[in-house]
This record gives C-alpha cells, sequence and structure tokens, in this order.
C-alpha cells in the first residue's frame, strides 16, 4: 500500500469536490474522496466543502465527526480492524483482541510508534460464518488465531 | 475445464484467492487449459474456499481446499472430494428462492445471470402497468426482511399513490447486525438481482433514481455492485430508457461511513442527503417524504432482490411457501460458535433447534450450546428450552424475540451472559444516533447499572428492568428501543448468572 499523500493543494481540494457537485446529497462522497486521496480530512479542505455546498462550519464538523470512518488525522499506513461483535465474542475474538493491543501496547484506535499499523474496533466484517474475523486494510481474514494475527501485523511493519 | 472458486469475501477470508492462484499456475504448469470462474459462495462456509471442477457435465465440489491441494483437484484425487455440490445435503434441503443463482454463476456475467432466469421478471413487470406489479407483491406476501417484517406490497403502493414527479428507490445495504451477511453474500454473488428488483420497483412507483448506500465495511460488495451498475448500464437495463421508451431509471451506489445506525431507515436518508446519520421521528412516513422529502421505498437487499422470482413464477409460487403470515422463504444466517455456519434458504416455519443443532451441527467447540442470539445485536439470547419456537415473524414475538435479518449467532456454555448483556447496552451507547434521551442516556447508564449488578449491588436488577423499560417506550426508534431485548432475555433466561454475581460479592 502507497502512503497517502500528506497533504492536498488548494487545486486537487477543489477539484475533488467539484467532481461530486452533480450528485444528490455529495458530502459523503465528497469527505470518502478527501480521505481517500490524502488518508483524512485535511483542515485546509473545510472551508471549500462549507463554501461549495453552502453548509457552516459546525455541520461540517457535525458531520465528519458523526461518521466513524472519517478521520481528522492520518491512520497509521496500515489499518487492522479486528471484529469486536456478538459473533466473534461467541469465538473468543474478545480476548484475542486484548491479548493483541496488550502485545503491542496500544489502546483500540491506538498507532504503533513507527506509524505502521492502527488498530481500530468494527461492529461486523459479515464474515460471522468464519469467526472471529479481522480486516487488514481492505483484505478480510477469517478464523483468526493469534498467530493470524501476529502474522497479520508483522506483514504490516508492526 | 471449469473450475470455480469463489471470490466472495468469506471464501477470501478463508484463503480463496491463494487457492485460485494456486490452481492457475497449476493449470499453466500441465498444460490445462482451465477456466477458473470466481462465483459467490454456495453458502457452505465451513467448506469454503470450496472449488468446484465440472466434470462430465456435474459440479463437483472440493474443500475445505488449501493452495496445496491444487494439485491433487486437477488429477481428480483430491482427498477433499465432496462429490456432486448439488446432491449435497446442505443443497438439497433448501429452497433457493432469492439466491438460487448465487454460487452458481459468474456474478458479473450477464449473459449466465439471463441464461439463469434472470431478467424474466423485469420484462413481465414491464408489461403490466403499475399497479397490477404492486397488487402482485402484494400477493406473494412478501414483507420487509430488513428485520422489521412490514409488508412490502403496502409500502409500495403508498409510493405509487404519492403525489410528487420525482421519486426515489432506496436499497437498505447498511447490514451492521452482527451474525448477518446474506446481504453482502447477495451483493457479492448475484448483484444483478438487485439490480433487477430495484428496476422493478422503480417501474411499479414511477421512480427514475435508485440509491444502493452499501455499508463501508464491505468493500468486495462495493466493488461488485459498481461494476455490475456499469455492466447494466452498457446494456441498457439501467440508463435513459431503462424501464420503455423515455422512461429512466439509473442506480448510484453510495457508501456507508461506519454509523451502524445508518441501518435504520430514516438515519439512512439522513445519510444519504450528506447530513449526521440521525433518526427522523415518523410520521412523515419515507414513503411519502423520504430522500430529499420527496417519494421513497427504502427496502433491504433481500426484500428487493426477492422480487425478480416473485413475479417469474408468480405471486401463488412465492406465497406457497412459509408459515400463516410469514410467507416465502427466510434466509437463515447460522454463524458464530457453530460446527457447519453459513447461509441456508428454507421456508418459514422450521423450528430454531433444527437450524442450530440439525443444520449448524451444534457448536464449533463440541461444548453444549448455551443460547442463540436471534436477529442481530438488537434481538433476543434465545436458550434452548426455547428451541422448538418455529421461525416465523409472530412466532418470534410470541416467544419475546424477533428473528430481524435472520441471523443466528451461537453460543456455547462458556458464554458470560452478564458481559453479553453488558455489551449490548455498551454497543448501544457506542453507537447511538443522539437524538432521543431515552438511547443517548439510557445506554451509558445501562452499562454502568450491569457493572454494579457484577459487583454485587442488589438494588441494580429491579433499575435495570426500569430502564429497560423506559428505553423500550421511550426511544425514538430500534437502536435505544430494542436493545433491552437481548439485556432483558438474557436476565430473564439465566437469571443465575445476574444473582451468582451478587451472591459472590455478598
Amino acid at each position: 500500500m502507497q502512503p497517502p499523500a500528506p497533504s492536498l493543494s488548494a487545486e486537487e481540494i477543489r477539484a475533488i469536490i467539484h467532481r461530486h457537485l452533480a450528485l444528490e446529497g455529495p458530502l459523503l462522497p465528497i469527505l470518502h474522496a478527501l480521505q481517500e486521496a490524502c488518508g483524512h480530512i485535511p483542515e485546509a479542505a473545510r472551508e471549500p466543502v462549507c463554501d461549495a455546498l453552502n453548509i457552516t462550519r459546525a455541520e461540517l464538523h457535525g458531520v465528519i465527526t458523526f461518521y466513524h470512518d472519517f478521520r481528522e488525522a492520518p491512520a497509521g499506513r496500515h489499518v487492522l480492524k479486528i471484529c469486536r461483535a456478538e459473533a466473534c465474542q461467541a469465538m473468543g475474538g474478545a480476548a484475542l483482541a486484548e491479548a493483541a493491543l496488550a502485545r503491542l501496547g496500544l489502546g483500540w484506535h491506538g498507532t504503533t510508534a513507527n506509524g505502521a499499523v492502527t488498530v481500530e474496533p468494527v461492529y461486523c466484517l459479515g464474515l460471522c460464518a468464519c469467526a472471529p474475523a479481522a480486516m487488514l486494510d481492505e483484505r478480510p481474514v477469517g478464523r483468526v488465531d493469534r498467530a493470524r494475527i501476529d502474522a497479520l501485523l508483522a506483514e504490516a511493519g508492526a | 475445464m471449469r473450475i470455480w472458486v469463489p471470490g466472495d469475501s468469506a471464501a477470501r477470508a478463508l484463503g480463496a484467492d491463494e487457492v485460485a492462484e494456486a490452481i492457475a499456475a497449476e493449470a499453466r504448469a500441465r498444460g490445462i487449459e482451465a477456466q477458473i470462474v470466481r462465483n459467490g459462495s454456495r453458502g457452505m462456509i465451513w467448506l469454503e474456499p470450496m472449488v468446484e471442477v465440472e466434470i462430465d457435465g456435474v459440479r463437483c465440489g472440493y474443500g475445505p481446499v488449501v493452495p496445496a491441494d491444487a494439485t491433487a483437484i486437477l488429477s481428480g484425487e483430491a482427498a477433499c472430494a465432496l462429490g456432486p455440490v448439488e446432491a449435497l445435503e446442505w443443497m438439497r434441503r433448501q429452497t433457493r428462492l432469492t439466491f438460487a443463482r448465487v454460487g452458481v454463476i459468474d456474478p458479473l456475467s450477464l449473459a449466465e445471470y439471463e441464461a439463469h432466469g434472470g431478467l424474466t421478471g423485469l420484462r413481465r413487470a414491464l408489461a403490466m402497468d403499475g399497479a397490477a406489479v404492486i397488487e402482485e407483491v402484494s400477493a406473494s406476501g412478501l414483507r420487509g426482511r430488513g428485520g422489521a417484517g412490514f409488508p412490502t406490497g403496502i409500502k409500495w403502493k403508498t409510493v405509487h399513490d404519492a403525489p410528487g414527479a420525482q421519486k426515489y428507490i432506496v436499497c437498505n445495504a447498511d447490514e451492521g447486525d452482527s451474525g448477518t451477511f446474506a446481504d453482502r453474500m447477495l451483493m457479492e454473488g448475484d448483484p444483478f438481482s438487485l439490480i433487477e428488483g430495484m428496476a422493478i420497483a422503480a417501474h411499479a412507483v414511477g421512480a427514475s433514481k435508485g440509491y444502493v448506500y452499501l455499508r463501508s465495511e464491505y468493500p468486495d460488495a462495493i466493488r461488485v455492485m459498481a461494476r455490475a451498475v456499469e455492466i447494466a448500464r452498457e446494456a441498457g437495463i439501467l440508463g435513459a430508457d431503462a424501464l420503455g421508451p423515455g422512461r429512466a431509471f439509473d442506480i448510484e451506489i453510495r457508501k456507508g461511513a461506519g454509523a451502524y445506525v445508518c441501518g435504520e431507515e430514516t438515519s439512512l436518508l439522513n445519510s444519504l442527503e450528506g447530513k449526521r446519520g440521525i433518526v427522523r421521528a415518523k410520521p412523515p412516513l419515507p414513503a411519502l417524504e423520504g430522500f430529499m422529502g420527496r417519494p421513497t421505498i427504502v427496502n433491504n437487499v433481500i426484500s428487493l432482490a426477492t422480487v425478480p422470482v416473485i413475479m417469474e413464477k408468480g405471486a401463488a409460487h412465492y406465497a406457497g411457501f412459509g408459515l400463516g403470515r410469514s410467507k416465502g422463504t427466510v434466509t437463515l444466517q447460522i454463524a458464530g460458535n457453530v460446527k457447519r455456519g453459513g447461509l441456508f434458504e428454507t421456508a418459514f416455519g422450521m423450528t430454531l433447534g433444527e437450524a442450530v443443532e440439525d443444520l449448524g451441527g451444534g457448536s464449533a467447540t463440541g461444548r453444549p450450546v448455551k443460547a442463540v442470539q436471534v436477529g442481530g445485536p438488537l434481538g433476543a439470547y434465545m436458550p434452548v428450552s426455547m428451541f422448538d419456537t418455529p421461525l416465523g415473524y409472530e412466532e418470534f414475538d410470541a416467544a419475546g424475540g424477533l428473528i430481524g435479518h435472520a441471523g443466528l449467532v451461537i453460543f456455547d456454555e462458556t458464554a458470560d451472559m452478564l458481559g453479553m448483556a453488558r455489551f449490548a447496552m455498551e454497543f448501544c451507547a457506542i453507537e447511538s444516533c443522539g437524538k432521543c434521551t431515552p438511547c443517548r442516556i439510557g445506554a451509558v447508564r445501562g452499562v454502568e447499572t450491569i457493572d454494579r449488578i457484577r459487583e454485587g449491588d442488589p438494588t441494580a436488577l429491579p433499575l435495570l428492568a426500569d430502564l429497560c423499560e423506559t428505553m423500550k417506550d421511550g426511544s425514538l426508534c430500534a437502536l435505544g428501543g430494542f436493545t433491552p431485548f437481548p439485556v432483558m432475555s438474557a436476565v430473564r433466561h439465566f437469571p443465575d448468572e445476574f444473582a451468582t454475581a451478587k451472591e459472590a460479592a455478598e
């Protein structure tokens, strides 16, 4: 995975916003596109988004902070999501997640010191018949055990 | 030589990509001309990755396959040979209507889709007027498969009769409930059936635009659906003349952003409009004032994807299956601590115990089953003593539970029911949209109160019951309103675990 560009120029921000303006309800697609381009919603994008959509900074802030997906700062180079939901708990997912976090010395949403991996909770990946489940970036992983978590973390450079 | 290696994300999660590569490499090395299709999953997740090879016109299964099996599979001597897939008991016992094509066809081949009955329903619908289509859907008895079980035909009729030049079809693909994956499997395995269902709905009510609100946790489903929409556009199934000359219908795939509450229809509509996913008070119904304040059908993936087969085979065929007012089939998702997990489509009426013990084969760990949470994080924990409850909307309601999206999450005897009750409250607190007080504050107090029970506070249990009553009666939507189901069912059916905590502390 290519590390996301640290920032976007005013020109790039304008282009991303403009590309979505014809949509009905364009705000979420714009925020997703901004985050895809630079790993988070940059502060510099707030004013142009508000201007383009005629919404207040408060409204935009409300939307960005409402959704778990949107970040105000970049994550690590990789994101490991570990499912916390019931089906995974039934297969020992909670203990597995705790052990992984403890080994990394992180809490949920924490990033390793070398910036390689951010570990996040997720509530269901739809892999409930092969629980416990996790997802490294966009790659689904089922029947996760300690060895597999370690392998995933090693692969991500944690 | 035709070979199928599922591209379904559960199969991928169990190594299907590596298996597909190994088989392709082995075929190349031996000079075998192999056509590898990445199909959907047949639903036998415990056998995934399940490879199928066509032998004398019959699809034979192998599973679970590891890359090292490639040599043996291509030689026809793999130890994991299952025989003809259609003859497997899991397949033979099903009534596959909605999932007829899932796992069978190449999900993105429109030609295979048509060859397996696809588009027949849409063609028949387009030859009828909207009211007649709605009549047919009503007669089928189809009820909302997202969980609420509201009659689909009535919803459609409301939108049909509502005044307004612009109407919308919104597909709720925000399948956030733990233990459910039918929407995901359908979108990954047979995306055109959803597109066809939405087109039929659009024709029925006079809508020109559709949205699929698809959760971001499903990147594979997003990719497949987006590509399927492009293919459908190229083929004219979507576009300016989709529903006849000058009658446009198009679909846009919208990605969610990780909020569970957006599976609630009004919250979903706000999110689609670019707002916080806050629940709206009803009335007005979304059918009258939905997306952008206009008449809108909001239906679950399975509801919409079932419409084509209803139109293809007729309402009477569909209504011929089922139990009482629960007509047709239910797509059971058997998950959690279970030996044979997966998707099983069958007529309503099977008992819970049959699904868990007979189909699922009991727990994966081999320990006795303790409880099954039916219907997602907002569904009740059903103890073994209630395993004779038939799977039907009214039957589950009478048993103090709900069928929801038909996910069954199985727990063995090691499950900590007080812990699960606490988690239900914690989850509600994390995911609450914040609009109504019983949910926003109640969930936080619920966690604290359950902690007090664990610590042995004898006054806490009545308080929890009272809090749950308040949440049930006072919440605006099912998140706050149904969280009491898992909590109070755990208290009711496993009282010892709430009492033991008390006695242990005394």
